[in-house]
């Protein structure tokens, strides 16, 4: 594993983007096939099944460290990464054994049917023998999560370089269903029909956030607008009689949506369509919000009633595929008149809509537009450029979502909870309240927003201002005010406060702001009767 | 004279009553005794200080014209009740423990310390005592220094490496001792070393004090970068990637401290490299000075002291937790160490 480790190592240790590329391109050149094909999954979120609960990890590791539990799990949250956590706590390996990537999968692989002393001596025996990055990197297989700052684009464009094919090809290749078991280097990355496999999905395109308004974008005329729904991206593909549907995160989601099944009676064998899964009622104007659709996203079978409550409809903006071709090079406008077409004859109970556009003569009309968004439980609206193919991955210019201003409400930090990874160390998960009467409530965590420095300040505050513990939870002083933007929100029994955010984040510290002057429950909830 | 304990711990830092001093402290006092010169240490405002003679020089430059007498490791001196004496503490060149005997009973405030010997520093000395005052910047168990000699092999390889790509090394550490010491372990072969003014400044002194260093050459702005060819350059971290570092073109950046151990802190804080290296004793060193002291009564400051104090109380120590003005963990401070 020595040489994934090297692998690891140069990535990890380089924040420059040529630097990593090499380091891969040069890796999957010379590794064998089958550690190509693992590094390949690893990358990008397939990881082997685990083998041994993270409880037993840490037992071990604190025994095998000579120490007592409590003081592995206090060192934990300020390492930040169990992984690391082991690797750092026993004493140095041999690094004795160079057995291949896949060799150790394999082993951990075989763990599965063994007692928990088997699994034991294998771990152990491992740890022994491993040196540090080699051990980090082997608790991180049993772990997952492979974080390394290497996207999915830049491992494609790594690969584009070490086999000389078209990078667009590659990312394509590697959408989809397959893993590491059931293919091969030469059938995943290099075979002739490479797309036999009927359930594989287009790279989405996805779009920049516009955020200085829509006038350098030239003539009106140019640009395409739809509301920006406020769902999951989804892509429905109908090919060989079957139907699949995919996450923008790559991730089959078929089975939660079986309403969509319906979609092969109303459109032809060869069609895929990008759109957004909404929970949408028959016979209402608009969909229900995204609360709804989170009930949904979790259950991976889905009960009556719940289908009846809360049925999803994909609303269709885009036609990628078309009686079996790719339609992705065709302009925007053609693409939309060919999607428009294939939607004319759709009945009332289809579990597919089209998704409208936006009449618009001027960016002033279009902003009028974005202001009524909230009343369609829409987020904006989007942007596309009629003439524009379908590009993958996020690339400027020929789409953008102009999001509406966040709600916000100033509030007072109450628990601090240090980060993980990068953040490890530094306290960057709070907790905020507003005032109800002479208390305060919580009503929400947020963990972005501040600025590096401004998580150091804070950090070495919270150091200061420890009122209680609990665990890795620092009760502090209430003291600080931050404005807290998010996204919408929602009546939620399970709250204390009664109300639950979408995309709460930290919008500024009011270092200016008395404790005093942050906002009341009241306030929430009169937002909550005006939004909600 | 009461019967209290010999040092106490005061809004102002250690206090021994027996002889109507201070040890480090944090505002201004009469008598201050000082463990070295790190601006945490050492601050100014004291009506009269004692050091040890290789601590004075770097204090004097730091806090200007301070009224300050200089003593020997190991020379004892009777100050009231007290006998005080200094002893090396392997933190930087002229760092010490500080010995205070009161009737029979010892305690030793131990400031800043590593048990390693780096090659630069007098070397750690462990002194039997009662009441034992320690750190514990890095007390958890997940920091274990490797040997000087290891991270110097892979420290002159990232050098030997940036040279021969035609990059400046930039290498970001603390101005007094670590820079020195990072100066020690560097291998002249590979090419010159620079040094930002703060460290200069500091190498000027301690070589005036008949330290010996390696030769460098102050960057200043009069110096042409393109007659140092495969230079290393050392600078305090804030002046990593300024316009000063920038005037030297293609660089790689690296940063030498103890809490480049933690990948966290190494992606937030380290440009392309982070090399463990510290001036504090790792989980072991900390450990094996606690047991060599031979103390049974251990006050931890500085670190993650809850934590440290918790295990040694499980070890069957007596240990309690000292508060300090400056909470340790201080991963994201510039001088941290």
């Amino acid at each position: 594993m020595n040489r994934f480790a090297d692998l690891f190592t140069a990535i990890d240790q380089s924040t420059k983007t040529t630097v990593k590329v090499a380091a891969l391109a040069a890796y999957f050149k010379e590794a064998p096939e089958e550690d190509r094909i693992w590094t390949i999954a690893l990358f990008s979120g397939r990881r082997p099944k685990r083998a041994v609960t993270t409880t037993r990890l840490r037992e071990w590791a604190a025994e095998a460290a000579g120490i007592p539990l409590w003081l592995f799990e206090e060192s934990y949250p300020i390492v930040g990464d169990l992984a690391e956590t082991i690797a750092l706590v026993l004493p140095p390996g041999t690094r004795a054994n160079d057995k291949p990537l896949h060799h150790w999968i394999a082993e951990l692989r075989a763990l599965g049917p063994l007692d928990d002393a088997a699994r034991k001596d294998f771990v152990l025996g491992a740890w022994a023998q491993l040196g540090g990055t080699q051990r980090f990197v082997f608790n991180k297989l049993i772990t997952g999560g492979f974080r390394v700052g290497v996207s999915q684009k830049l491992m494609t464009r790594a690969l584009a370089r070490a086999t000389d094919r078209d990078e667009a090809e590659l990312a394509h290749r590697l959408m989809g269903n397959w893993h590491p078991d059931d293919t091969t280097w030469h059938a995943l990355i290099e075979a002739d029909d490479a797309s036999a496999d009927a359930s594989r999905p287009y790279p989405f395109y996805l779009a920049h956030a516009l955020d200085d308004g829509p006038e350098p974008l030239g003539p009106p005329s140019d640009w395409r607008a739809e509301w920006k729904w406020d769902g999951i991206r989804g892509q429905l593909i109908l090919r060989g009689g079957a139907h699949f549907v995919w996450s923008r995160g790559e991730e089959l989601m078929t089975d939660r949506f079986p309403e969509l099944a319906r979609a092969v009676d109303f459109l032809p064998d060869g069609t895929v369509l990008d759109g957004e899964l909404l929970v949408w009622r028959a016979g209402d104007d608009d969909p229900q919000s995204f609360n709804a659709l989170q009930k949904r996203i979790g259950r991976k079978t889905v009960p009556k009633k719940l289908l009846a409550d809360a049925p999803v409809v994909l609303h269709a903006y885009d036609l990628l595929e078309w009686r079996g071709e790719d339609m992705r090079a065709t302009p925007f406008s053609d693409r939309r008149a060919l999607l428009e077409h294939a939607c004319a004859d759709l009945p009332p109970d289809a579990p597919l809509r089209l998704s409208p556009q936006l009449d618009f003569a001027d960016w002033d009309a279009l902003a009028q537009h974005r202001a009524d968004a909230r009343d369609v439980q829409a987020e904006g609206v989007m942007l596309k450029r009629a003439a524009s193919p379908y590009l993958s991955g996020r690339k400027k210019g020929d789409w953008w979502k102009w999001k509406l201003d966040p709600l916000t409400i100033d509030a007072v930090m109450i628990y601090a909870q240090a980060g993980h990874g990068r953040r490890a160390n530094l306290f960057t998960d709070f907790t905020f309240a507003v005032w109800n009467g002479p208390d305060l409530v919580p009503f929400t965590k947020a963990y972005s927003g501040l600025t590096d420095d401004e998580f150091r300040q804070i950090t070495a505050w919270v150091r200061k201002n420890t009122l209680q513990r609990f665990g890795p939870v620092r009760q502090v002083t209430p003291h600080h005010v931050f404005e807290i933007a998010f996204e919408g929100i929602q009546a939620s029994p399970r709250h204390k406060s009664g109300v639950a955010l979408r995309f709460p984040r930290m919008s500024r510290w009011r270092q200016d702001k008395p404790l005093a002057e942050a906002n009341t429950l009241d306030d929430l909830n009169d937002m909550l009767r005006i939004y909600g | 004279m009461s019967d209290g304990p010999i040092l106490t711990f005061t809004d102002r830092g250690i206090y021994c009553a027996a002889g109507d001093f201070h040890i480090d402290p944090w505002r201004p006092v009469a008598r201050a005794l000082i463990t070295h010169g790190h601006a945490d240490h050492a601050r100014s405002g004291h009506e009269s200080y004692l050091a040890t003679h290789a601590a004075l020089p770097v204090m004097r430059h730091r806090l200007g014209d301070i009224n300050a007498e200089g003593i020997a490791y190991g020379e004892a001196r009777q100050i009231g009740g007290a006998r005080v004496s200094f002893h090396p503490a392997g933190h930087v060149p002229g760092s010490a423990q500080i010995r205070v005997e009161v009737g029979g009973e010892v305690w030793v405030a131990s400031g800043d310390y590593k048990v390693e010997n780096d090659g630069l520093s007098e070397p750690f000395a462990p002194i039997a005592c009662h009441h034992f005052i320690t750190e514990s910047t890095f007390g958890l168990p997940v920091f274990r220094w490797r040997p000087q000699a290891d991270v110097a092999r892979d420290l002159n390889a990232w050098w030997a490496g940036c040279a021969a790509s035609g990059k400046t090394a930039f290498l970001g550490a603390y101005a007094l001792g670590k820079a020195q010491r990072l100066m020690t372990m560097l291998d002249p072969a590979i090419g010159p070393i620079l040094t930002h003014g703060a460290v200069e400044a500091t190498n000027r002194v301690l070589r005036t004090q008949g330290i010996p260093l390696p030769d460098t050459v102050a960057a200043t702005a009069v110096i042409r970068p393109k007659d140092f060819p495969g230079a290393l350059v050392l600078t305090p971290p804030s002046a990593l990637g300024s316009k000063w570092a920038r005037r030297f073109g293609a660089q790689e950046s690296a940063f030498a401290s103890g809490w480049m151990a933690l990948r966290g802190v190494r992606r937030r804080r380290a440009g392309d490299r982070g090399f463990v290296i510290s001036d504090h004793a790792d989980w072991t060193g900390l450990l094996s000075a606690i047991k060599d002291t031979g103390a049974e009564n251990i006050y931890v400051t500085h670190g993650y002291t809850d934590i440290f104090a918790r295990y040694l109380t499980e070890q069957g120590l007596n240990a309690q937790v000292v508060p300090t003005q400056f909470e340790g963990e201080m991963a994201d401070r510039e001088d941290a160490e």
